[in-house]
């Protein structure tokens, strides 16, 4: 029978994701008693923000939480794909090539989020990425060594990316945000609450201070041209053109909202319905972080803690301090959003022939006004490919404000064998023995 | 002001779509409702097989009548609609089922349709990568695929060039004789076609048509992996047995490369989740034949309903209950390849033509008579 190559596990508690929220939620479940499980994709913990190779490589706050998280007693294990979950508080995976099922009490979604990558004329070209895949990519080794590289998009993330990428030696010539000058400015006014903030800002616009950092402005189109980038800028009202060898673009984080919706959570405005417990619509699972639409490694930390300590049911006491540092998290995630919102000439960046399916080559004009997901994807193919629509899908939000299509398992692809294998195990009727 | 039409059509899936085609061919002013958008339903969530079947004489003459359909209008569908004819490779596991591939020869070959029988080894040639220890199978090389939302889609678009008018997102709340009622009122013509597959007898209470759900998988990009629509004799065993839930081996190649995996069948109402013991049971069925499948990325799964009949044929003809009435419904899983069929049977039908085929077996009076 197909469930030879799978195995259970048993928790009370199951975090998906080891980013920030989820290892908070694992140490203060832990330290509350519970047995937990911790779930992620990635070789190591840490997420996005802490990706690392070399743990000594990374900032002591984040070195301080992995290793918390080591001596909390939870069981992370790493790779760990997952695909499919439910009925009640279990979770599907594929883990070392099978499939393994955690049955838990309560789950806790600390799944993060994604780059938006948004559709421009060029943007599929070789040499220009997000910047969370230039982030990843840098960590990983790439050599930016005497590399034209040009920065652009909007909000906190640009500031670190430069200087990143500075740091490792790229010839940095533009960093350019998109929001307004007096939005800029009146988000860095805003700073003085928050004076770390502050300070971190200001370190990592010195580590590039002789570069140009415009306000206002962004990329208007981005054409191959013998071997080099040429790079259009412009301001609305004037427009240039500079060469580079590559181009970072951040347009912003999407929640990663899928196995909430594959559960039947309530998702609203693309963010993750949760009370004040961090519990969301379904009994027994419960989100922090980047899914919830709250933005950031400190509020992520703060909600992970305060989801952990409830799953845990030790929620009432030492969660209540938590509650006023994550309304102040909020607040400033409320500022950020506001001062970096995508301006509407984004959208009209987008021409007929530029692909907004990457996977399935699908341009602009195939696509319709008033489309759903599913229309756009019987009708063009785009979100048909392997992504199925985690990347396509958001940008035809933005831009068309096409309605996603529903979540089904696999989450992730994964092999037949591993998903009959899920299926059969994650089935009430076979597996309940 | 819109004239009165002279047929109103429920229901823009395939069969639907192919009414509208012929209807609007052969002159008449036609107009095509959907509640959602056309091809969006069952039509979006089947395999596009294009099959010639064998078990019975009225599914071969609709089967096969509908493949030479297919044939005069193939060189004006768009590539969007990726036909291929990939034939279909059915696979005999025992002697048995040796057997009754053999009497498919008899059958198809008495009839003019070319089918080549194939020993152990012919399988292994035709498709390397089934399981070792088959007992042989039978290649149909005429058959093909569809990509059946884009078919529907270029019918309609054909359609509407000479005449027809494609309301989307209509809901009908009821279906008369010569008129429908919608939200916006009650639309009038001269005819009404229920071609509204599995959700027939919501509109025309008396049909025994009910939903009959299945499940599907689709694999990322593999090309090559086989070449032919490859399904196991035993299919129909599972296509005839209506009882509890059963599944078959099933994997067709597209044209992007990918697998399609079926089927699954299964009396669930409308339920759209996916069924977990269903859906392993199928793939682990299809790694059964296919072992290399059990490595490939799957990347999405999907249920849809079949509109399931109580004597495996679709009801094609006037509704003797309600004057003005014609059914275009209950094709279970042969509406991709006999939607064509059925479109220039009612065509045929309303204009008092004769039709290219025996519309007898079809006629939805025989489904009356037995429910009464």
């Amino acid at each position: 029978m197909p469930d030879a190559g799978a195995s259970t596990m048993r928790a009370d508690i199951v975090v998906v994701g080891a980013g920030p929220a989820g290892i908070a939620a694992a140490v203060a479940a832990s330290g509350a008693g519970r047995t937990v499980v911790v779930l992620d994709a990635s070789p190591r913990p840490g997420g996005q923000v802490w990706r690392h190779r070399d743990r000594a490589s990374l900032p002591s706050v984040a070195r301080m939480w992995l290793d918390r998280l080591d001596r909390s007693g939870a069981t992370v294990l790493c790779g760990a794909q997952v695909v499919d979950a439910g009925p009640g508080a279990r979770i599907g995976a594929e883990y070392q090539g099978r499939a393994l099922k955690v049955e838990a009490q309560a789950v806790i979604l600390a799944t993060g989020a994604q780059e938006l990558l948004l559709p421009f004329p060029g943007w599929t070209l070789p040499g220009v990425l997000g910047v969370g895949g230039a982030q990843a990519l840098l960590k990983a080794g790439m050599d930016v060594r005497g590399k034209r590289v040009a920065v652009a998009g909007t909000g906190p993330l640009l500031l670190p990316v430069a200087a990143a990428l500075a740091k490792a030696g790229a010839d940095l010539r533009m960093v350019a945000e998109q929001a307004p000058p007096e939005d800029v400015r009146r988000f860095a006014v805003s700073l003085w609450r928050t004076p770390r903030r502050l300070l971190q800002g200001v370190a990592y616009r010195a580590s590039f201070l002789s570069v140009r950092y415009r306000w206002g402005t962004w990329v208007r189109r981005v054409a191959e041209m013998g071997g080099e980038l040429i790079v259009t800028y412009t301001t609305g009202r004037s427009s240039w053109a500079e060469p580079v060898d590559l181009l970072c673009t951040a347009a912003g984080l999407v929640p990663s909202t899928e196995l909430a919706r594959l559960v039947g959570c309530e998702v609203r405005e693309g963010q993750v319905v949760v009370d004040g417990r961090q519990q969301t619509t379904v009994p027994s699972y419960y989100a922090a972080g980047e899914p919830t639409g709250d933005t950031g490694m400190e509020a992520a930390l703060v909600e992970g803690t305060i989801a952990g300590l409830e799953a845990a049911g030790r929620g009432s006491g030492e969660a209540g301090k938590l509650k006023a540092e994550r309304a102040a998290h909020r607040r400033f995630a409320a500022r950020a959003a506001a001062a970096f919102r995508l301006r509407p000439e984004l959208r009209e960046r987008v021409e007929p022939d530029t692909i907004v399916c990457r996977c399935e080559d699908v341009p602009m004009s195939a696509i319709r006004h008033g489309w759903s997901g599913r229309q756009a994807k019987l009708a063009t193919r785009a979100g048909m490919g392997s992504c199925q629509g985690r990347t396509c899908g958001a940008a035809l939000e933005y831009l068309v404000g096409m309605a996603r299509d529903t979540v089904r398992t696999p989450l992730a692809p994964t092999s037949i064998g591993v998903l009959a294998d899920l299926a059969s195990h994650l089935d009430e009727s076979q597996g309940a023995s | 002001m819109t004239t009165r039409p002279d047929v109103i059509i429920v229901g823009a899936g395939i069969v639907g779509a192919a009414c509208a085609y012929y209807l609007s061919r052969s002159g008449m002013r036609v107009t095509v409702l959907d509640a959602g958008f056309a091809g969006g339903g069952t039509t979006a969530a089947g395999m596009g097989h294009i099959v010639v079947m064998d078990d019975s004489e009225a599914q071969f003459a609709l089967t096969s009548w509908s493949q030479q359909l297919l044939d005069d209008i193939l060189p004006g569908l768009p590539p969007s609609a990726e036909f291929e004819r990939c034939g279909t490779l059915w696979v005999a596991e025992d002697e048995p089922q040796l057997e009754s591939a053999r009497a498919k020869l008899l059958f198809y070959g008495s009839r003019g349709v070319h089918a080549e029988l194939l020993d152990a080894g012919g399988l292994a040639r035709a498709e390397p990568m089934l399981r070792p220890g088959l007992a042989g199978g039978l290649r149909v090389p005429r058959d093909g695929v569809v990509y059946p939302p884009a078919v529907a889609r270029w019918l309609l678009d054909e359609a509407t060039r000479a005449g027809a008018t494609l309301r989307e997102g209509v809901a009908v709340d009821a279906v008369h004789g010569r008129s429908v009622t919608t939200p916006a009122g009650r639309l009038e013509a001269g005819a009404v076609v229920n071609a509204t597959g599995a959700a027939a007898s919501k509109f025309t209470p008396g049909l025994p048509i009910v939903p009959r759900k299945g499940h599907l998988v689709i694999t990322d990009r593999a090309p090559g992996f086989c070449r032919h629509q490859v399904v196991e004799l035993g299919y129909l065993q599972s296509a005839h047995t209506m009882d509890a839930a059963s599944v078959a081996f099933n994997v067709q190649p597209r044209t992007t490369g990918q697998l399609l995996l079926g089927s699954s069948r299964e009396l669930a109402g409308w339920d759209p989740s996916v069924n977990r013991a269903v859906l392993s049971r199928m793939l682990a069925r299809a790694a059964s034949f296919m072992p290399g499948l059990a490595r490939l990325p799957a990347i999405r799964t999907w249920t849809g309903f079949r509109p399931a009949t109580p004597d495996k044929l679709p009801l094609i003809g006037a509704w003797p209950d309600v004057e003005g009435l014609w059914i275009a419904a209950g094709h279970e899983g042969l509406g991709i390849t006999t939607a064509l069929g059925t479109g220039s049977l009612i065509a045929d039908l309303i204009a008092g033509k004769a039709p290219g085929i025996d519309p007898a077996p079809f006629a939805p009076g025989r489904a009356a008579t037995a429910v009464h």
